[in-house]
């Protein structure tokens, strides 16, 4: 286990060699990430370690990768799903154009089960879902909307229980252990690097989701996201977070209105 | 080591089971005498899908009030937390609560490993932990941080737990400060002041 002071060195340089900001992280969360992969990758000390995340161009990438959370699954909490299906995307409905954006999206999942949601809705010809991440890897396995098969058994289970109203399978092709998802999910979809602390607002919209991404910041790092999505909301919009996150610790509570049930706020002004 | 002195200092009781702890603690957490000084917080292996039933069951039969898992709560003294299925629950040294959905370790999410071996960074020497029965080796590392970190370990009787592999793997691997029944359990959390 790494001691506070290499932790907070380890930041430090992270900031210094690549720009990457965690002094905002979840200094709980990041502590754990980190003595993981100091074991995970068999280091013998905090200097090795440093000195590889600092000028190993690969091996920071790796760093990247491990320390940021990206396990995500398709209609993960399904009845969050069932009201975007019953409550949310039928007062978008009546917008000529419907644009979403999914914070933090890593490898997809989540994109591809609006974009179905959408496409049973009949709005998908007329949505844009901009989906970003920190970590480019992750951008380049969503773009592809390619799912390892022996995950979509689970994910069926969800989209049914989300009131799912087609035979989930009739949204990909099983192909070597893969399933791949249609073009025309696809299509509507936007992929960019982005990130939520150093990076501004880059469109309106009428919906974003950030589905435990803020779990990983400390207040700070929180205030500056949800910020950037009140900045980034139209009037009336609304912002979905995880089943676990709350908006009472920020500046923007006031402007805003939260659902009976779920994590979803609508923007009052 | 002197029992009283060591009670003193807990700030926040860990109680970690999987398979056969809920009886257990349905023993322990009704009786319990209203906690003033310390927190009391469960990390219990859970089906995924079954959301809030646990902390609905608990909330219904325990006096002691239970706290809304959300995360950055401040964890206060006089409740009990219960680790919501499907997250890891970690905490940060100003008391704060952190959730996590990373991997899930020893095939759980919450880990009790997890749970624990944070605690033991955050709260030191003041983190009690208790291991109740359980089918698989999660818990272990996290009991061995908290007695490294100078906190009391404490686990429950295999003889006497309907699945005692959880415990054996501890007791295979470390000597907790205390093995007690279910009866002595419940009396020593009322003497934690």
């Amino acid at each position: 286990m790494l001691e506070d002071r290499e932790i907070a060195i380890l930041i430090e340089e992270l900031y210094k060699y690549h720009g990457y900001d965690f002094s905002g992280y979840s200094a709980a969360s990041f502590r754990r990430r980190v003595d993981r992969l100091y074991q995970m990758d068999g280091f013998e000390n905090f200097t090795e370690l440093l000195s590889k995340a600092r000028s190993d161009e690969e091996y920071f990438k790796h760093m990247i990768e491990e320390i940021t959370v990206n396990v995500t699954e398709m209609f993960r909490d399904p009845t969050f799903y069932k009201t975007l299906r019953t409550e949310i995307l039928p007062t978008l409905a009546t917008k000529p154009f419907i644009r979403i954006w999914h914070a933090g999206c890593s490898t997809g999942e989540e994109v591809f089960s609006m974009a179905i949601l959408l496409k049973e809705l009949n709005l998908l010809h007329k949505s844009l879902l901009y989906a970003t991440d920190l970590n480019p890897a992750v951008l380049d396995v969503a773009k592809k909307g390619l799912f390892p098969l022996r995950t979509i058994q689970q994910y069926a289970e969800n989209y049914r229980i989300a009131s799912g109203k087609n035979d989930f399978s009739d949204y990909y092709t099983a192909n070597y252990g893969y399933a791949k998802f249609s073009d025309e999910l696809i299509s509507r979809m936007v992929y960019s690097q982005h990130n939520l602390i150093t990076d501004g607002s880059f469109n309106e919209f009428d919906l974003i989701l950030c589905r435990n991404v803020l779990i990983y910041f400390d207040n700070d790092f929180q205030r500056v996201a949800l910020e950037l999505f009140d900045e980034s909301l139209s009037k009336l919009g609304y912002l979905a977070l995880g089943t676990k996150e709350t908006i009472k610790f920020s500046s923007i509570q006031h402007r805003f209105k939260q659902l009976d049930k779920e994590k979803i706020w609508k923007k009052m002004i | 080591m002197e029992e009283n002195d060591l009670k003193k200092h807990c700030k926040v009781l860990l109680i970690g089971g999987s398979a056969g702890s809920l009886e257990v603690l349905m023993a322990i957490l009704p009786n319990l005498k209203p906690i003033i000084n310390f927190a009391i917080v469960v990390i219990l292996h859970r089906k995924s899908a079954e959301d809030s039933t646990l902390e609905n069951l608990i909330a219904m039969k325990s006096t002691i009030p239970v706290a809304q898992v959300e995360d950055k709560e401040v964890l206060k003294s006089g409740f009990i937390y219960v680790a919501p299925s499907d997250y890891h629950l970690l905490f940060e040294k100003n008391k704060q609560l952190s959730l996590d959905v990373s991997e899930k370790v020893n095939y759980s999410r919450p880990s009790i490993d997890v749970s624990f071996e944070s605690g033991a960074i955050a709260f030191g020497k003041k983190c009690t932990a208790i291991l109740l029965s359980g089918a698989n080796a999660d818990g272990t590392e996290g009991l061995k941080a908290i007695q490294k970190a100078g906190g009391i370990v404490i686990v429950q009787n295999p003889e006497n737990a309907a699945m005692p592999f959880m415990i054996q793997s501890v007791l295979s691997t470390m000597t907790p400060n205390h093995i007690m029944e279910v009866d002595e359990l419940l009396d020593y959390i009322n003497k934690i002041q």
